[in-house]
């Protein structure tokens, strides 16, 4: 509802964007314990298609989801997503869930809470640290789609980003 | 000295039935005071825990238990665990029964022993019982329900809930499992469903030392008991996932609730599954899907003799003595949201979903053709879900939503005329009623909390005369207030969508800014790793009406619930 007036109260983290390149990694080093470290991959916030999670599917029913045709066509392209970062199983990974609201629990924490269907699976370069979990982030990265299982958590995906730009909103 | 020591020994068998020698435990499952209907079956497990038994001896009323049920028994002899387990037997005759277990570890004797008893079969007073659970619905939760829906006017009520006119039995319920204070639904609810005790996150069992959930020890449940001793009909119905806690224990056997995948199989014990939950029933490769096979549910019910609906308009079409009703991916909405808000965004595509006074009229509609009678239990799953998130306003509506469904069973029995209904929860959320709330005089916030004279009264309307308040944020509305919470911002009005009071950052759960936006903060008073509110142990009410009800009264404990169910039915397993 009103994510937007977040900022002003926000707990758990800095409001400063975060990009790749050595400079922004020295000024989020020193400026908090949020620590975000991606390769130097090329940023690519022009060419990027906005992609907002209203959009992911055409159909959802008590039989399944149906992928939105925006969502397939974009498919291997460059996205942007805007949304929240669910607390991760573990305090270092290299993939995070990104979620349309705040998760007030941690379905890899706590067995009998589930994720909510519509969700990304955004998968980084190097390992994430910390990120705010209670404000908007936006994601910067290629879309993939089709049902993946992580490897090491046994996580099970349907649509993915691998980022290459991620920013606190 | 010895006489000292033994005294000591003898005294902690009397005071917890266990005992303890050469730091080795001795476990007896069921636990001392356990009671059973006549009949009903369980696995009797004991377990010498922390050191390896050369021989466990086991005696009912002093005969060899294995001797006694006929049975061999299953025994384990690991380096720290040794195990004797007698699987599916039955104590057939009423009253009191002895076990006596002696084990010898380490070159040392280990004695311990538990008291059972055991319920005669009643007389039939009953054909069919329809259990109502409100999840998390305390005393105060009900009255919130009652001064929104019926209104009161210079201090009287101006008709009370369906719920309130049950009026044959009344009593007070307390909640603990056998772990523990402080109970989870599946816990309590595998209590009404047993008449047995469990611990937290587990139904149908008694917890051993195994990590595997599905090596526990069972006892049979109510589905399984009607359906054997008489060829009852069972029905489950909710708004939450249909594999969650309650409607599960009602069928299922696991130390762990989390177990969705093998619960959705279950369901096929009932005639009647309605609610939501369906990514449980879909094979792994289908989007949206929760399994972690490939089985397809939904076909294998159809396979069953199952009609399936996927939304409100194929129940209402549906036909035949058995329905699998699956209405959302995850937990049906609110009633709120569902039906008074209808904002796309909170729906998701789920635009038709059926109330639940609808699914409960749909399921005594096919129950009710078995002649044999039926088993029904319909939960108001969300009243407990929404205080969690410490949305009272919309727990409320669902306690609204919930006691229609009352009035749907209170119709259907005074017709039919042999049908016990009880409302009742699960266990509690410390929740209460303040006073009330409004800004007329320019106040805001905590200034504008009304308490005595000043509360005066809440201004809900019902142009509609549905039940349902038109308006959630009235000019003067309730102020609820909670007795645990996380840290938290308070806006003392209705939110627009439901929204989390605090979400995990890290360790530790963070007031969510994004809710009640210029809302008072407060500093949680619990661990900082809860991100909600939490149950209560708080004893909940019980009413009931119709044959059998009379057994309710006083304050009791929730494994009697059980005991006035199969008591009201005068089921008999023993025969069978």
């Amino acid at each position: 509802m009103q994510y937007r007036t977040a900022t002003s109260r926000g707990a758990a983290s800095a409001s400063l964007l975060f990009k790749y390149g050595a400079g922004a990694a020295v000024r989020v080093l020193a400026l908090l314990s949020c620590l975000l470290l991606l390769d130097a991959a090329a940023s690519n916030a022009e060419g990027a298609e906005e992609l907002k999670f209203a959009e992911l599917y055409s159909e959802v029913s008590s039989l399944g989801i149906t992928l939105s045709d925006k969502l397939k066509s974009l498919d291997g392209r460059d996205v942007a997503m805007t949304g929240f970062m669910a607390p991760p199983l573990r305090p270092s990974i290299n993939f995070f869930v990104l979620t349309r609201s705040p998760m007030s629990i941690c379905p890899f924490c706590s067995s009998d809470s589930d994720w909510p269907i519509d969700i990304v699976a955004v998968y980084v370069e190097k390992r994430i640290t910390s990120m705010p979990f209670d404000r908007p982030i936006r994601v910067e990265g290629r879309l993939e789609l089709g049902t993946k299982t992580d490897e090491a958590t046994g996580f099970v995906s349907l649509v993915r980003i691998y980022a290459h730009s991620l920013r606190e909103e | 000295m010895f006489w000292r020591k033994a005294l000591i020994v003898v005294g902690m068998i009397l005071l917890s039935g266990r005992s303890a020698f050469a730091d080795a435990t001795l476990v007896t499952l069921p636990i001392d005071r356990a009671k059973f209907l006549a009949g009903q079956k369980f696995d009797m497990e004991i377990e010498v825990r922390g050191a390896k038994a050369d021989e466990i001896k086991v005696s009912i009323d002093g005969r060899d238990a294995a001797e006694f049920f006929g049975v061999a028994p299953v025994l384990k002899n690991e380096d720290s665990l040794s195990s004797y387990r007698l699987n599916g037997v039955a104590l057939l005759k009423p009253g009191a029964v002895k076990v006596d277990v002696e084990a010898r570890a380490e070159g040392k004797t280990i004695r311990s022993s538990v008291n059972y008893t055991v319920a005669a079969p009643g007389q039939k007073r009953a054909k069919n019982v329809i259990l109502f659970i409100g999840d998390g619905m305390g005393l105060a939760s009900r009255q919130i329900a009652r001064i929104m829906s019926k209104g009161i006017t210079q201090g009287k009520y101006d008709g009370l809930l369906n719920m309130e006119l049950l009026n044959d039995g009344m009593a007070l319920v307390s909640t603990s499992g056998y772990d523990s204070l402080v109970t989870d639904s599946a816990n309590a609810a595998s209590a009404y469903a047993t008449g047995h005790k469990s611990v937290v996150n587990a139904m149908g069992v008694y917890e051993n030392s195994s990590k595997d959930p599905f090596e526990h020890p069972k006892v049979e449940n109510i589905a399984e008991l009607v359906r054997r001793a008489r060829g009852m009909s069972v029905g489950l119905v909710t708004t939450s996932n249909i594999t969650d806690a309650t409607p599960a224990a009602m069928v299922a056997h696991t130390r762990r609730r989390a177990e969705q995948n093998y619960i959705a199989g279950e369901m096929l014990k009932a005639d009647v599954v309605l609610g939501g939950g369906s990514w449980h029933f879909l094979p792994a490769s289908s989007p949206g899907s929760k399994r972690k096979d490939e089985r397809n549910l939904i076909d294998e019910f159809k396979f069953a003799g199952y009609a399936f609906a996927k939304d409100r308009a194929e129940l209402a079409s549906a036909k035949g003595g058995k329905i699998l009703g699956l209405f959302n991916l995850d937990n049906m909405n609110v009633y709120l949201d569902r039906e008074m808000l209808k904002d796309p965004e909170v729906l998701g595509g789920f635009t038709d979903q059926p109330t639940l006074p609808e699914m409960t009229q749909k399921a005594i509609d096919t129950l009710s053709m078995n002649e044999n009678g039926f088993f029904l239990m319909v939960e108001g799953a969300c009243i407990d879900k929404q205080l969690h998130a410490m949305d009272w306003e919309r727990s409320a509506y669902d306690t609204i939503e919930f006691d229609k469904a009352i009035g749907v069973a209170r119709k259907f029995a005074e017709k039919e005329g042999s049908t016990l209904i009880i409302s009742t929860a699960d266990h509690s959320h410390g929740i209460s009623i303040t006073g009330t709330y409004h800004e007329r005089d320019g106040k805001s916030g905590r200034e504008a909390v009304r308490t005595y004279a000043n509360a005066i009264f809440p201004t809900f309307s019902d142009a509609g005369g549905d039940g349902y308040p038109d308006d959630p944020a009235p000019d003067v509305t309730l102020v609820v207030q909670y007795a645990n919470h996380p840290d938290y911002y308070e806006g003392y009005k209705a939110q627009s969508k439901p929204v989390s009071p605090a979400i995990m950052s890290g360790d530790a759960a963070v007031a969510n800014a994004s809710r009640a936006p210029g809302g008072v903060f407060y500093l949680g008073n619990i661990p900082v790793a809860e991100s909600s509110e939490v149950h209560a142990a708080d004893d909940v009410p019980l009413s009931a009406a119709g044959p059998g009800a009379d057994y309710f009264m006083g304050v009791m404990d929730n494994t009697e619930v059980f005991f006035g169910i199969v008591g009201a039915l005068g089921l008999d397993p023993t025969q069978k």
